[in-house]
């Protein structure tokens, strides 16, 4: 039996606008570029929502009153939804009538999209908690399965997720992470009780997202019936096969034109014609099968590039000074209760702001830059720093109209910043010493 | 293969540019005749043949006796005629005649050696280009590395040095522009097809400089840095623009000028109008290579305001020495250079925007400096070289 689950994350950040050392002081605006460039949200949510999100959503529509047996999930970052909410209001009602079927399973997340578990567990769980009343709000659901940032994981997060009473979680299953492991069964992360892992099936995974029109690839063209046999095979080798990608591989990084939405029509209704083969949730994999062994990931790792690290985001100095910056305000920023403040404060911890600073690539001009809405992770930096200098002067006045809030910093809950900085050196020794 | 000038003896860019290019193909066993004008000694003829040694790798080097040098315009031919005349009538008085004397000495030269290919580098070798193509019937390239456009900075161009190029590119069986924005000036000035001109990006040796000692300046004050003519093509009055916003937000800033030009006085006197001449050095040409090296290493930014650069080799001499850059989107070089900040000439509030935050974010600097010297490396001129003999290769195939 072979069940098919699938994974679709769905998240578009706030992305800062170009905020300049004129802007401090005089402007706190951060988030809203009017101006014609890939920093206006609500252009390109307009244009990821034509491309991608509706004729997906009609298309999965479709699917799902078609085949009653078809089951797929979401996790929607909360900045995306708000956004909807915002902007796309209409596309937040295909997503829900796609929720209504009863066949989609939404996972938990945190609100921001954020690398919060890394410097404050505390800041973390308030996020996710956001989060899910977020989705009660929007969709009358509340999620049981997490899944992490970018799948960022460690047995840490593993441990951190069951304590807030999550029954599952997501992760990354690369030949590193596995070994000589099939990713195509329930594990449990070490040092855990009840709580269950599924790892991508990154292979297959990738064979939609990344490989789908790539022309020099020798399986091209890739229709419904071929991905189909290679699915069949898993049967007696394993028991579920997660398909974990992002939901903007349909339309926005695979375009119409390469077939994806055609294929995608034929694919639930080839996977049934084997009558071993079902799909499920990720809820329903985990009530479904056993756990075949322990899952020790005692490093941080994630689903980004061929390194599965963390280098994307945490790479270079102005991405951990940016970072940095931004935790080390938090305790000053929750102090003045300010809520349009905190949000905007959170705002700018979405992973994606660290993203666009990555330096990794940049010469090679790769996939990097073509999301990137800055003209060089340089003047991202820019940008950003210049607002977190806008920020820090509203807390000074804050401050000095209240004088006893005036936090003392050593108390604050941000203060392993430093310690997750020195975690990071100890990873790559790691990596090292794991691979000898 | 004709020049005009070469190391030791250059001003320009163009000089180092061929310097790094021959050394390059030499190494990959092209064999070079060089010719370039030189103001020999007066006891010497009036050509003169220097063999390949350890310091030229070049097979054969001509020098023609003649008082050309890089950049020179008819204005400055003329002055310095005045002061030659006296002692030596071989030069003529004019900077055309000279042109056509270079082409006198080209055919000479053609006449006698045996060649496959003939490269021309910018508008004063176009002549001598030319005549030997017409006496051996060999293939000409011409490589252009600034057009009279850029030379004049939006005034008046030169006609005849206009109808030399233009008549140079028509001749030419190649056009090799240095940059992307260089061809695009040819395609648009001249009137040549998009066709016939291949892009290659200069390269550059890559020499580390680290300075050891700290200047009393460096230890108080920020120091922003531009090298360069003082022209209108070399944008240093946007740079002021900027510099006094700049001012407003960090007064400890200084900012120090090098080199000289046209437009020189007009610049001082701007910079004391505006009230903010105590936060400017100006020092004038600094001619000595330990020098620019350090000044280059003691800034904490290097910038480069072009408003029209072919390419602009002086950022990536900065990088060298340690120091980050923010140059023009006018520039060659920007189409090579990732890890520098990048602006518009004429936004000087976004360039101010750039200079504070470089100044300002000590970790911006470190990356920069770091991503930037690794990318500076790879810049060498092992890549052009081989695309040159390509073409080499292409041209004489076509003949045979």
């Amino acid at each position: 039996m072979v069940s098919v689950c699938f994974y679709f994350q769905v998240h578009q950040p706030y992305r800062v606008k170009k905020y300049t050392i004129f802007d401090i002081g005089n402007n706190s605006n951060y988030f809203y570029d009017d101006g014609d460039n890939k920093r206006n949200n609500e252009k390109i949510l307009r244009k990821v929502s034509n491309k991608c999100y509706l004729p997906a959503n009609a298309v999965l529509l479709e699917l799902l009153n078609k085949y009653p047996e078809f089951k797929i999930s979401f996790s929607f970052s909360g900045v995306f939804l708000e956004q909807l909410e915002e902007f796309a209001p209409d596309v937040l009602d295909s997503f829900k009538k796609l929720v209504d079927t009863g066949q989609v399973e939404i996972l938990a997340e945190t609100y921001y999209h954020s690398l919060a578990f890394l410097y404050s567990k505390g800041e973390f769980r308030e996020q996710v908690k956001l989060h899910e009343n977020l989705i009660k709000r929007l969709f009358g659901l509340t999620p049981k399965v997490f899944r992490n940032t970018e799948l960022i994981y460690s047995n840490e997060v593993a441990r951190e997720v069951e304590a807030m009473g999550y029954k599952g979680i997501l992760s990354e299953g690369s030949d590193n992470i596995l070994g000589w492991r099939s990713p195509n069964f329930l594990y449990r992360p070490i040092s855990t009780k009840k709580i269950k892992v599924l790892t991508k099936n990154y292979r297959l995974s990738d064979d939609l997202a990344f490989r789908f029109s790539e022309k020099s690839w020798k399986e091209w063209p890739l229709t419904a019936p071929k991905y189909v046999e290679w699915v069949n095979a898993i049967n007696g080798n394993g028991n579920v096969l997660n398909l974990f990608m992002d939901y903007e591989t349909f339309g926005e990084h695979q375009w119409e034109e390469t077939g994806i939405f055609e294929f995608m029509r034929h694919l639930p209704g080839e996977i049934l014609k084997h009558p071993d083969n079902n799909f499920k949730t990720p809820s329903e994999v985990i009530d479904s099968y056993n756990v075949m062994g322990d899952f020790d990931v005692p490093h941080l790792m994630s689903w980004a590039d061929v390194e599965r690290d963390l280098s994307a985001w945490l790479g270079n100095e102005i991405q951990h000074s940016a970072i940095n910056k931004v935790y080390f305000l938090g305790h000053r920023v929750l102090k003045t209760k300010d809520e349009e403040l905190i949000h905007k404060w959170r705002k700018l911890q979405t992973s994606d702001h660290f993203y666009y600073m990555c330096t990794k690539w940049f010469a090679d001009g790769d996939v990097h830059k073509y999301f990137n809405p800055y003209e060089s992770p340089y003047d991202a930096f820019i940008s950003f720093m210049n607002v977190l200098q806008d920020l820090e002067l509203r807390l000074e006045k804050y401050e000095m109209m209240n004088p006893d809030e005036k936090c003392n910093l050593s108390s604050s809950n941000f203060n392993n910043i430093y310690k997750f900085n020195s975690l990071l050196n100890n990873k790559s020794e790691g990596m090292i010493n794991g691979n000898n | 293969m004709f020049g005009w000038e070469f190391p030791p003896f250059h001003t320009g860019g163009l000089g180092t540019a061929c310097e790094g290019l021959t050394k390059c193909l030499s190494k990959n066993g092209v064999e070079l005749i060089f010719v370039l004008p030189k103001k020999l000694d007066l006891n010497v003829d009036f050509l003169k043949v220097v063999y390949a040694d350890d310091n030229i790798p070049i097979k054969k080097q001509y020098y023609f006796n003649s008082i050309i040098q890089g950049y020179t315009t008819h204005k400055s031919y003329e002055n310095k005629y005045e002061l030659e005349k006296e002692k030596d009538l071989i030069y003529a008085s004019n900077l055309n005649e000279e042109v056509e004397r270079y082409g006198l000495v080209a055919k000479r030269i053609a006449e006698e050696e045996t060649f496959d290919i003939i490269h021309a580098h910018d508008w004063l070798t176009f002549k001598a280009g030319m005549m030997a193509k017409r006496v051996s019937g060999k293939k000409l390239i011409v490589h252009v590395h600034a057009t009279e456009f850029d030379r004049c900075g939006g005034q008046g161009c030169n006609q005849h040095v206009y109808d030399i190029e233009k008549k140079g590119m028509q001749e030419a069986d190649q056009i090799i522009a240095i940059s992307d924005y260089t061809k695009k000036q040819i395609v648009k000035h001249y009137g040549i097809s998009p066709k016939k001109v291949i892009v290659i990006h200069n390269g550059t040796q890559f020499e580390e400089f680290i300075l050891n000692e700290v200047s009393n300046l460096k230890k108080s004050k920020k120091i922003v840095l531009s090298l360069g003519r003082i022209t209108l093509q070399k944008g240093i009055d946007y740079l002021i623009s900027a510099a006094r916003i700049v001012l407003q937000y960090d007064r400890n800033v200084i900012f120090v000028i090098a080199g000289n030009g046209d437009m020189y006085e007009e610049i001082v006197r701007k910079v004391s109008d505006m009230g903010i001449a105590d936060n400017f050095i100006f020092t004038g040409w600094v001619k000595d290579k330990n020098e620019i090296k350090k000044m280059y290493s003691m800034a904490d930014l290097f910038i480069m305001p072009s408003v029209s650069e072919p390419f602009g080799l002086v950022p990536l001499e900065a990088q060298m020495c340690g120091t980050p850059s923010l140059i023009s989107k006018q520039s060659g070089v920007a189409e090579i250079f990732s890890n520098c900040l990048k602006a518009d000439f004429w936004d000087v509030n976004d360039m101010a925007d750039k200079i504070v935050a470089v100044l300002k974010y000590n970790e911006l600097h470190k990356t920069l400096n770091e991503n930037g010297k690794e990318e500076v490396k790879k810049l060498t001129w092992d890549k052009p070289a081989v695309r040159c003999m390509d073409l080499y290769k292409k041209m004489m195939e076509e003949v045979n």
